[in-house]
């Protein structure tokens, strides 16, 4: 029962994974790629989280909490450079 | 009680899923950039920190961990989201047509 809704939950953020990534690929203007750029590295922070729990090691945990900081940095910096250059 | 913990689990984690989608819906169908800002960081915090929840009551031993990736996210999304909003604005990006206010263009006409 639980083993269905873990699966169901990954596939919808999946789902939504692909719907953020048609935006990124899409366009139209570069602050909308941002955009979608922070909304993948949240939803992927989700994957690596039900990662997890499909392998029942905690290492990846370790691995989702760097993501954030890496991710949350990168936008940070291409903002800033949209804002007022590097 | 194991179980019932497990299937609360279960169902937080179906839950911030379905949140994660609407982002993602919201990111496709929201008519520009501001709007897409707003659907795409709320609706996915949300989402996440309702995924970790899931993920802390399937195991409890996570916990601490779980914890402290949440609390990061809740930190750190609105401040990303803040300043995409600004690199946004001064890189003037379009808006809607629907449009009816825009405080921070009407501040920065006034500056000499």
């Amino acid at each position: 029962m639980v083993e269905v809704l873990v699966t169901l939950a990954a596939l919808i953020v999946g789902a939504a994974f692909l719907l953020a990534l048609y935006r990124f690929l899409k366009g139209p203007s570069v602050a909308d790629r941002i955009v979608a750029f922070d909304v993948l590295t949240i939803i992927a922070v989700s994957g690596i989280i039900f990662t997890a729990l499909a392998e029942g090691r905690g290492i990846y945990l370790d691995v989702a909490l760097v993501y954030a900081l890496l991710s949350f940095l990168g936008v940070i910096v291409v903002a800033r450079y949209l804002d007022r250059g590097l | 009680m194991e179980v019932a913990l497990s299937l609360l689990g279960g169902l937080l984690l179906v839950a911030g899923a379905i949140f994660l989608l609407l982002g993602g819906l919201g990111l496709v169908r929201m008519p520009d950039v501001f709007n897409r800002i707003q659907a795409g960081t709320k609706a996915t915090t949300l989402g996440t920190l309702l995924t970790l929840a899931g993920a802390a009551c399937l195991q409890p031993a996570w916990g601490l961990k779980l914890l402290l990736i949440g609390l990061f996210i809740l930190f750190t999304n609105p401040i990303s989201s803040q300043v995409l909003a600004r690199a946004a604005h001064r890189s003037g990006a379009e808006k809607s047509p629907l449009t009816a206010v825009d405080r921070l263009q009407d501040d920065q006409g006034e500056q000499p």
